[in-house]
């Protein structure tokens, strides 16, 4: 088994105000999808990341928003463990990421020892 | 249950935790002799000059008596023969035996993490905890886990002398250490629990033993303020509810009755009102952890009539219970509650990702599934996978009867 993140990453959308139960069914479809991956003893960790928050420059300037030039942000992340790639891969099928035009970008962690 | 089986197995664990609690770890094993040796004189008294008045009290006189007596011959042995051996514990300089309900309870809290303690691998735990603090037989323990007398009395040696090595005394752990050794105990206690429950091979009498015995040691942990916390009341409420289902789950002949058919006049609703008032203790501290949730899933089940929400709850709950603690039987418990939110061709697609083969209840999970999917070539293939995974007869006429049914 080898361990991968997955980055959830979509376009920000200002329109995008949810009522209460739209973001309950959006909650549910999250979680069902973890608890698939969970119920194959492969979840590792996950969190989701807010929209806000802010960027330290190398010239010591700080800017608002999480994302720079680009329009795409990351939403949140989860530690998973698979067989290989082929399997990580899979595990990503029906993240609910993919059913707003969003991406799973899938990273293997890298160990050293 | 006759009076005396009936005492050896309220007080047998009692009294060796005093004795124990006495003499340090180091002489568990007189201890537990004492205490049969008390319990084979009893039995030839009472048989020959009838039961006293006061039974327990005879048994305590008894073996304080003895106590003190081995005391004497050991002290003569120590001070003649062995002058120049210090031994850790000299049994003449311990304490006499203190045989109150205070010294009870709290000598089988401290000997309850003493058997749990994190140098024993889990197989020896519940064995010692079994023995020691239940009083069950050897040939009863082997019989629960499907293995010889030899081999439980291998484990229970090893158990022992690995204790011995480890600590003298029997005390309550550091409370920096607490928590991480309560976790140690309730997965004993759980273990033990579901031994009971699930176990399909031995005896109902004695399943119905190790569920009231796991239920006693939780009971035990809520009597000091240092160990009733969120998650002992929370694994409590879980076996309360589960319990509740005793007797509507096997019928005349012992055959399996599952959730959906049991008769729910059956359920023993005394049960069920004390398993909420420990949901209710468990959850005032915002604690919220394993058994929190497989009490809040279990409680769902004690409901009679089921609401829109039941399912999807409960698919809810062990989307998150496993996040926190994968099982396999959590794993098909959260395949089943898929199918009833979604259907069962979702669920078939997840069941098959879980790919837990050569599990009895995945392949009649699978079997379910395919059935009401109307694919019933796969549904009969997999009751016949199932068939050669279980000696139990009882479920294997289940699985024959829903073969005859495709």
């Amino acid at each position: 088994m080898q361990d991968f993140m997955m980055l959830f990453r979509s376009e920000e959308n200002p329109d995008f105000h949810p009522s209460p139960e739209e973001l309950q069914a959006e909650i549910k479809l999250w979680e069902t999808w973890i608890g698939g991956i969970a119920a194959q003893g492969k979840f590792g960790s996950s969190e989701a990341l807010d929209f806000s928050g802010k960027i330290l420059h190398a010239n010591g300037t700080v800017t608002d928003g999480p994302y720079i030039e680009l329009k795409e942000i990351v939403g949140g992340y989860i530690l998973v463990k698979a067989e290989d790639f082929d399997d990580a891969l899979q595990l990503a099928q029906g993240c609910p990421v993919l059913s707003v035009g969003g991406k799973v970008e899938i990273r293997p962690i890298m160990h050293f020892d | 249950m006759p009076l005396l089986p009936n005492l050896f197995r309220t007080e047998y664990g009692k009294m060796v935790a005093v004795l124990v609690r006495s003499f340090g770890f180091s002489h568990v094993e007189e201890a537990e002799d004492l205490v049969s040796d008390t319990f084979a004189l009893a039995a030839e008294t009472w048989g020959m000059k009838g039961i006293p008045e006061n039974p327990t009290g005879w048994l305590y006189t008894v073996a304080k008596n003895n106590a003190r007596d081995r005391l004497r011959r050991k002290g003569h042995f120590s001070n003649r023969i062995l002058p120049n051996l210090k031994q850790d514990h000299p049994l003449t300089e311990m304490p006499e035996p203190d045989f109150s309900p205070e010294s009870f309870q709290d000598s089988q809290l401290r000997m309850i993490f003493t058997l749990c303690h994190p140098a024993l691998n889990p197989e020896q735990q519940v064995a010692l905890c079994l023995r020691i603090l239940g009083g069950f037989g050897i040939d009863e323990i082997a019989a629960a886990f499907l293995t010889t007398k030899s081999t439980i009395n291998k484990r229970l040696q090893r158990g022992k002398s690995r204790l011995r090595e480890v600590l003298s005394s029997i005390e309550l752990p550091p409370s920096s250490a607490l928590n991480e050794r309560l976790e140690a105990v309730l997965t004993t206690i759980y273990l033990l629990f579901n031994e009971g429950y699930h176990a399909s091979v031995t005896p109902e009498t004695f399943r119905r033993e190790l569920c009231a015995d796991a239920i006693r040691l939780a009971l035990l942990l809520t009597t000091n303020k240092k160990t009733n916390l969120p998650q002992v009341n929370a694994l409590l409420a879980l076996m309360c509810f589960q319990t509740s289902r005793f007797d509507a789950r096997s019928g005349t002949d012992g055959e399996l009755i599952l959730y959906a058919r049991q008769d729910r006049s059956l359920w023993d609703e005394r049960l069920i009102g004390q398993g909420r008032k420990f949901l209710t203790a468990a959850t005032s501290g915002g604690h919220n952890g394993r058994y929190h949730l497989e009490a809040a899933i279990a409680f769902l089940h004690t409901k009679p009539t089921e609401s829109p929400e039941k399912w999807p709850t409960i698919l809810s709950l062990y989307n998150r219970l496993l996040q926190l603690h994968y099982s396999p039987v959590a794993a098909l418990n959260r395949t089943y509650a898929l199918s009833r939110v979604h259907g069962p061709e979702a669920a078939i697609t997840e069941a098959l990702k879980i790919d837990l083969k050569g599990h009895l209840w995945f392949h009649l999970l699978l079997a379910d599934l395919y059935g009401q999917a109307e694919e019933k070539a796969k549904a009969k293939d997999h009751l016949n996978q199932s068939l050669v995974l279980t000696k139990n007869p009882a479920t294997k006429r289940f699985i024959a009867a829903k073969i005859a049914a495709l």
